[in-house]
C-alpha cells in the first residue's frame, strides 16, 4: 500500500536530528532502518508529517571497545552485529540473537537501536539486551542520559525515549568468555518468536543470565531460573528445576500461535535447553 | 531448410520428453514482461476501493463530498450511482435447482455482508491520491448480527442473508445404490456395526488464502471500438461471457487479455467485483482505468478455498476389506456463491472412494452461506479435501487392526491387472499401476528402516518421535467431458481449442485457449508442435490468453490444459499435416498416397524426393501454384471435447519428527512416485510436483484464514498466515511410473494439481503416526506446536484436547443428519 505523504528529513548529525525533532514534535517519527516503520506507514497505522532518517549520521554506526564495556551506536545493523568481532568476544549473546532476527535482506537494513527503541515484546534483542544488562544512552535537548535496561522497556512498543528524544548507543557491559544461546521458538523460519529465550552462564555453571521474549508486555529477566543456576551443574538433570522457574511472574499473550499456557510451558522447556547449550553441554 | 534435414537425419532427439527449460522464464522471472500492473495508458485513471470493516451491516448512509473534493480527485461513485451498469457477479455452477443464493452485485448500495467488501470506489489521477481521498468516504453503518462459524451458521442461527430465510444454501448427493453402480450405503454400514468394523471420524479443511504471487489487477481501456480489459484472471473467456451477459454490452465489444499473470492456484479463477467496477467506471467516464489491490486487500476479498467439515463413516469387514463410505460434508460459501461455489466440494464427490474398491458409496453436501469472504476452487478443488478424508480414515482403519497402514490399502486397492477399472462411482479409471508406484516410494523412502527406527524410539520413550505417513492418492483431472459437466448442471463446457497458422517463413503460430499463468504451456505446447509437425522449437510461437486472437477457449485450471488443450493442439497440428499434404503432393508432382510425413518433411516414398512443411507453407502463402479445387491455406484448427478424464495416481511418503515436550513438528524425508501417465517435459513436471507437493504440506502445517468473533479475518497479512519458504522445507525425492493414459493420444495425465492433493494427508498422518502410541488419532489442520502438544497431554488432564479435533458423531451432531435436506 501507499502511506500517506510526509516530509522527508535526512539530518547529518545528532544535534541537527535533534532540532528536527524539536521543530516538529509530535509530527515527526524517527526513521532508523524503516524495517518496522515503514509497513507501519505503508499500511496507514500511522501518519507521521515528518520522517527524520538517521540513516545519514554516521557517528551512530559502529561498535567500539570501551573499557569494561562494548558501545553499540543506535544505527549498527543487525548484519554487523552479529558479525562482528568484538561483539562475539564480549557478548556472544547478542550475536547469537541478531542473527535470528527475520531474514538476511532485513538483517542488513534493520538496526540494534531501532529494534530496541520499537520495543516490540516479539523483537529478539530485547531480552539479550536485558539479560546483559544493558545501558541506554539517550539524547535529548538537555543533553545525554543514561538508562538501565529495567528501567528502559516500559510497555509494549513503549519505551523510557521521550518524544524529544533519540536512542543514540547502547552499552553493554563486557560478559567476556560466557558461553552463550538464543533460542527462538517459531512455526516457520523469519517469524517472530512465538517465545525465545536468550541465556548466557559463565562456566558450567557459576553464574547465568536468562532473559524471556514474548513472555509478556516487555522482555523479561528469569529472575528465579538465573539465581537456582548458580553453581549448579550443566545436565539436564542440574538445570531441570530451575528452568520449572522460568515463566514465574511471567504474563505471555494469547494469539494465534499459541494460548499463554502454552508459552509458559515452552518457557519452561526452552530454557533448560537454551541453558544447556550456553553452556555448550 | 538444412536445419530441419539435420534435425531428420539425428531423429532421436524428440522434443517431447526432453527437460528444456521454460522459454517464458526469462521475461517472468526478471519482470521485464507485461504484468498487468506495468500496463500503463495515456490518460489512465486510478482506482482505490472503500471497503466494509463490517462482516454484516446495514449501509445508512455514505458521504462522499469531502473525497471529492481532495485532490486530483475525478469521481466517488457508490453502488447507488453504479446501479444496473455494474453488471452481476455469476454463479456458474447452481448445484440443484432450489439453491438459495444471494444476489452478487459488485458493490452493493444498501448492505454488506463481509469485512472487505467494497462500498465505494474513488477515482483520481494517481493510485496515491485514490487512495488518500477513499480514506475520507465516510460511511455510516448499522451492524447486524453476523453468521460466522459455519456449524452454526448451517443451524441458521443467525441470517447471513435476512432476506433468503436460510444460509443453508443447496445439497447435492451421490448414493451408488441410487445411480446404480454399487450398494446401499446404509446396509452396508449396519452390516458392519455387526461384527465388522466401522471408522467414524470428522475432519476439518480450514479455510485457506490462495496468496497467489502477483496482486490481482485490471485496466480497461474504453476509448477503442471495443472495450479492453487486462486483467491477472485465469479465465479471459469466461470473464468477457460474464461482463456480456450480466451488463449489456455485446460480446463482439469486449475483448479481455490475460498478459502475464503471476499464479492463480484458482484463486484468479473467478469474476471479481474488482473487475466488474473497473469496467462499469470506464465505461462511465470514458477513460482508461486501473485498479491493483494491494496485499491486504487481496487476503480480504479473493476469494478463500477448502473450509469444510468432513464426516466420515467408513465400513469394513472384520479383516479390514472396505465396504462402504459415508461422506456427509458441511461446506462454507462465504457470503456469496462464487463462481463455481457449491461445485468446488462437488468436485470431490468422486474421489473419496479414491483407489479402494468400496461397494457402497454415499457423498452428500451442504453448503453454508456465513458472512466472510467467498470461497472457491483452489489448487485441487475437491480432491484434495477427499483425499485427505479418505486417507486419513485408512490410515485409522489400519491402526484400528493394528496393521501397516500399506498392509491396508494394498488389501483394498485396485490391482494392476484391473484396470481400466469401473469405480463405485461409476468412473472408469483409465490406467495405473499402484503396486509398482507404492513399491518404488517404499524404496525411496527407506521405509523399513524408518520403521525400525520408529519401534526403537518408541521403546525407548525419546523426546522425539518419528511417525511415518502414507497417502496413495489418486485424482480425476482433464475438465472435462461437457456432457459430463452438463449432467451436473455446470453452465459451461469443458471443451478446448487449439489453432495452428503457418507462417509465411515457415514459423509457427499456435493459439491456444488454455491460458497459462505460470505452468509452463509455451514450452511444452512448442515440444508437442514441434515433434508433431517437425519444425525447431525455437520456430513455435505460443500465443493465448487474449480473446481477440485466442478467440474460443476455456482457460485453465483442474490440471487440464496439457490433457484438454494439449490434445487440441495435436489435433490441430494434424489437421495442418493433412491440408498441407494435397499441396506437397502437387508441388512434387506426385501422388497423394505416395506421400509420406515425417521429421517435418513429406518425402515421396522409394525416392529421395520431398520438401519439409515449412517450404509447403511458403508456397501456400505465395499461392502461385497449388491444386483445383482446394484453398491455398493450410492452418487449421480444433475443438477437442475430452471423451473422459484420466486419474493420476501416486504414492506419498512422508517422515516427521515430533518433539513431544513442544509439539513442533520436522520434516524428516519426503518422497514421491507419482504416475503422470507420459511425462511431456521432466523439469516442469518435478517443478509442478515439489510447488504442489509444499502448497499440500502448507495446509497440513501452517496455513489457516482465522476470523474473530465479530467477522474480522485475524490472519490478514503474511505475518498471520503463514506461508513456508525454502528455508522451511526440505528437498523432496521423486520419481514416476507411467501409465500412460488412454483417453488421450499424448498417453499424458494432469500434474498441476496432484502434489497438493497427495501431500497434506501424508503429513498429517505422519505427525498423528508418531503420537498415535500416547493416545492420539487425530490433531487438526494446520498442526501447529500448540495442537500437537495439546492432543498429546489430553489424557493428562490439564490440557485438554480442543473439542474441534475429536469425532463427535452424536445423533444431534451438526453435518446434514438433522436436518431433512435433499440430500438425505
Ligand atoms: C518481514 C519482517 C520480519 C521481521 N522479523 C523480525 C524478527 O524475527 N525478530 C525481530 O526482532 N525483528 C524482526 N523484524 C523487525 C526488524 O528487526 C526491525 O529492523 C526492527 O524491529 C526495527 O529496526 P529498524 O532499524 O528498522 O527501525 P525503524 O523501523 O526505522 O524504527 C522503528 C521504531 O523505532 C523508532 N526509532 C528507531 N530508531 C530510533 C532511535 N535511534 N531513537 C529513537 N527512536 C528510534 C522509530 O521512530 C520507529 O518508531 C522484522 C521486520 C520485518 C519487516
Amino acid at each position: 500500500m501507499i502511506p500517506v505523504q510526509f516530509d522527508y528529513l535526512a539530518p547529518t548529525s545528532v544535534e541537527e536530528a535533534l532540532a528536527a525533532l524539536g521543530e516538529h514534535g509530535d509530527d515527526a517519527k524517527i526513521m532508523a532502518g524503516g524495517q518496522s516503520l515503514l509497513p507501519v506507514l505503508r499500511m496507514r497505522l500511522n501518519a507521521p508529517e515528518v520522517v527524520i532518517d538517521l540513516g545519514g549520521i554516521s557517528s551512530l554506526r559502529g561498535i567500539r571497545d570501551d573499557g569494561d564495556a562494548l558501545v553499540i551506536g543506535a544505527m549498527t545493523t543487525h548484519h554487523d552485529v552479529r558479525d562482528d568481532s568484538l561483539v562475539k568476544e564480549h557478548a556472544l549473546l547478542l550475536s547469537k540473537a541478531a542473527a535470528e532476527v527475520a531474514d538476511s535482506q532485513i538483517r542488513h537494513r534493520g538496526t540494534f537501536g531501532g529494534a530496541l527503541a520499537h520495543a516490540d515484546p516479539a523483537g529478539d534483542l530485547g531480552a539479550p539486551a536485558l539479560a546483559l544488562g544493558a545501558q541506554f544512552v539517550i539524547a535529548g535537548p538537555g543533553g545525554t542520559r543514561t538508562v538501565e535496561a529495567a528501567d528502559f522497556f516500559v510497555d509494549l512498543f513503549e519505551t523510557a525515549i521521550g518524544d524529544d528524544e533519540i536512542l543514540v548507543e547502547v552499552r553493554i557491559p563486557k560478559h567476556t568468555g560466557w558461553g552463550a544461546h538464543y533460542e527462538k521458538f517459531v512455526r516457520v523460519a523469519h517469524q517472530w518468536p512465538i517465545v525465545a529465550i536468550a541465556a548466557t552462564v559463565k562456566g558450567s555453571i557459576d553464574e547465568a543470565r536468562v532473559g524471556l521474549t514474548n513472555m509478556g508486555s516487555t522482555p523479561l529477566r528469569a529472575t528465579a531460573t538465573e539465581q537456582a543456576l548458580a553453581g549448579a551443574s550443566a545436565t539436564e538433570d542440574g538445570v531441570r528445576e530451575a528452568a520449572q522457574l522460568a515463566a514465574e511472574g511471567t504474563n505471555p499473550p494469547s494469539d494465534l500461535n499459541g494460548a499463554a499456557d502454552y508459552r509458559q510451558h515452552l518457557a519452561r522447556v526452552l530454557t533448560g535447553r537454551a541453558v544447556l547449550k550456553a553452556a555448550g553441554a | 531448410m538444412t536445419a530441419t534435414q539435420d534435425r531428420a537425419a539425428g531423429e532421436a532427439q524428440k522434443e517431447i520428453g526432453r527437460d528444456r527449460r521454460r522459454k517464458e522464464d526469462q521475461r517472468l522471472i526478471t519482470g521485464r514482461t507485461r504484468w498487468t500492473d506495468n500496463i500503463t495508458l495515456p490518460g489512465m485513471l486510478h482506482l482505490a476501493m472503500v471497503r466494509s470493516p463490517f462482516a454484516h451491516a446495514t449501509i445508512t448512509s455514505i458521504d462522499v463530498e469531502a473525497a471529492k473534493s481532495s485532490r486530483n480527485v475525478v469521481a466517488v461513485l457508490t453502488g447507488t450511482d453504479l446501479a444496473d451498469t455494474q453488471g452481476v457477479i455469476i454463479n456458474a455452477w447452481p448445484i440443484s435447482p432450489e439453491q438459495v443464493s444471494p444476489t452478487h452485485l459488485p458493490m452493493p448500495a444498501d448492505r454488506v455482508s463481509f469485512a472487505g467488501e467494497i462500498v465505494a470506489v474513488v477515482v483520481a489521477r494517481t493510485p496515491a491520491e485514490a487512495r488518500d481521498a477513499a480514506e475520507l468516504v465516510d460511511v455510516e453503518y448499522d451492524v447486524l448480527p453476523a453468521a460466522l462459524d459455519l456449524k452454526e451458521a448451517a443451524t441458521d442461527a443467525v441470517l447471513a442473508h435476512p432476506d433468503l430465510g436460510t444460509n443453508r444454501s443447496a445439497t447435492w448427493q451421490f448414493d451408488s445404490a441410487q445411480a446404480g453402480t454399487g450398494g446401499d450405503v446404509e446396509e452396508t454400514i449396519a452390516k458392519a456395526r455387526d461384527g465388522g468394523i466401522v471408522i467414524e471420524r470428522e475432519y476439518r479443511q480450514q479455510r485457506l488464502i490462495p496468496a497467489f504471487m502477483e496482486p490481482r489487477s485490471t485496466v480497461v481501456d474504453p476509448t477503442g471500438e471495443q472495450l479492453t480489459m487486462w486483467s491477472a484472471t485465469q479465465i479471459p473467456h469466461v470473464l468477457r461471457f460474464a461482463l456480456a451477459a450480466t451488463t449489456g454490452v455485446s460480446e463482439s465489444k469486449i475483448r479481455v487479455i490475460a498478459p502475464d499473470v503471476g499464479g492463480g492456484f484458482g484463486g484468479k479463477l473467478q469474476t471479481t467485483p474488482e473487475e466488474f467496477i473497473t469496467f462499469a467506471v470506464a465505461r462511465r467516464l470514458g477513460k482508461p482505468i486501473k485498479y491493483t489491490e494491494t496485499r491486504s486487500e487481496s487476503f480480504l476479498a479473493c476469494h478463500h478455498g477448502r473450509d469444510q467439515w468432513q464426516k466420515i463413516t467408513l465400513a469394513a469387514e472384520a479383516d479390514g476389506t472396505v465396504t462402504g463410505l459415508k461422506v456427509e460434508l458441511l461446506t462454507d460459501l462465504g457470503s456469496y456463491n462464487a463462481l463455481l461455489g457449491g461445485g468446488t466440494p462437488v468436485l470431490g464427490a468422486f474421489m473419496f472412494n479414491a483407489i479402494y474398491k468400496f461397494k457402497a458409496y454415499q457423498f452428500n453436501v451442504q453448503t453454508v452461506l456465513t458472512n466472510k469472504t467467498w470461497t472457491d476452487a483452489y489448487r485441487g478443488a475437491g480432491r484434495p479435501e477427499a483425499t485427505f478424508a479418505i486417507e486419513r480414515t485408512m490410515d485409522e482403519l489400519a491402526a484400528e487392526l493394528g496393521v501397516d497402514p500399506l498392509e491396508i490399502r494394498e488389501k483394498n486397492w485396485i490391482r494392476h491387472d484391473e484396470f481400466p477399472f469401473t469405480s463405485v462411482c461409476g468412473l472408469t479409471y483409465d490406467s495405473g499401476n499402484y503396486e509398482a508406484a507404492t513399491a518404488r516410494a517404499k524404496e525411496m523412502l527407506g521405509y523399513d528402516a524408518l520403521r525400525a527406527e520408529q519401534q526403537r524410539r518408541r521403546e525407548a520413550g525419546d523426546r522425539v518421535q518419528l511417525g511415518i505417513g502414507v497417502s496413495t492418492f489418486t485424482e480425476m483431472c482433464g475438465l472435462a467431458p461437457s456432457r459430463v459437466l452438463g449432467s451436473l448442471d455446470y453452465g459451461a463446457g469443458g471443451w478446448e481449442h487449439a489453432s495452428v497458422r503457418m507462417l509465411a517463413t515457415g514459423k509457427v503460430e499456435l493459439v491456444t485457449g488454455a491460458s497459462a499463468h505460470g505452468q509452463g504451456h509455451e514450452t511444452v505446447f512448442s515440444q508437442i508442435v514441434a515433434d508433431r509437425l517437425g519444425v525447431p522449437f525455437e520456430d513455435v510461437e505460443v500465443l493465448h490468453g487474449d480473446t481477440q486472437v485466442a478467440h474460443k477457449g476455456m482457460d485453465t485450471y483442474g490440471s487440464r490444459s496439457l490433457v484438454v488443450g494439449g490434445e487440441a493442439v495435436v489435433r490441430a497440428a494434424e489437421k495442418v499435416i493433412e491440408k498441407a499434404k494435397p499441396i506437397a503432393a502437387h508441388l512434387l508432382e506426385a501422388n497423394v498416397d505416395d506421400l509420406e510425413f515425417a521429421a517435418g518433411r513429406f518425402g515421396v516414398r522409394g525416392t529421395d524426393q520431398g520438401m519439409t512443411i515449412q517450404e509447403v507453407a511458403l508456397a501456400t502463402f505465395a499461392a502461385h501454384d497449388y491444386p483445383e479445387g482446394i484453398e491455398p491455406y493450410i492452418d487449421a484448427e480444433s475443438t477437442y471435447d475430452p471423451v473422459d478424464f484420466n486419474y493420476p495416481h501416486g504414492t506419498h511418503l512422508c517422515a516427521m519428527e515430533v518433539d513431544t515436550e513442544t509439539g513442533a513438528v520436522k520434516m524428516r524425508k519426503y518422497t514421491c512416485c507419482d504416475d503422470i501417465g507420459n511425462v511431456m517435459n521432466p523439469l516442469i513436471v518435478a517443478g509442478q510436483v515439489h510447488g504442489g507437493v509444499t502448497q499440500g504440506i502448507a495446509q497440513a502445517l501452517w496455513e489457516e484464514a482465522v476470523y474473530d468473533d465479530n467477522g474480522t479475518l485475524v490472519s490478514g497479512s503474511f505475518v498471520d498466515y503463514l506461508l513456508p519458504t525454502s528455508a522451511d522445507t526440505i528437498s523432496y525425492d521423486t520419481d514416476h511410473t507411467t501409465s500412460p493414459s488412454t483417453t488421450n493420444s499424448l498417453g499424458a495425465k494432469g500434474v498441476g494439481e496432484a502434489g497438493t492433493i497427495a501431500s497434506t494427508p501424508a503429513v498429517v498422518n505422519a505427525v498423528v503416526d508418531a503420537v498415535r502410541h500416547l493416545g492420539v488419532n487425530d490433531i487438526q489442520m494446520p498442526c501447529t506446536p500448540e495442537r500437537v502438544w495439546r492432543a498429546i497431554h489430553a489424557h493428562d488432564g490439564d490440557a485438554p484436547t480442543p473439542a474441534d479435533a475429536m469425532p463427535h458423531f452424536e445423533a444431534d451432531a451438526l453435518n446434514q443428519d438433522p436436518t431433512d435436506g435433499a440430500g438425505q
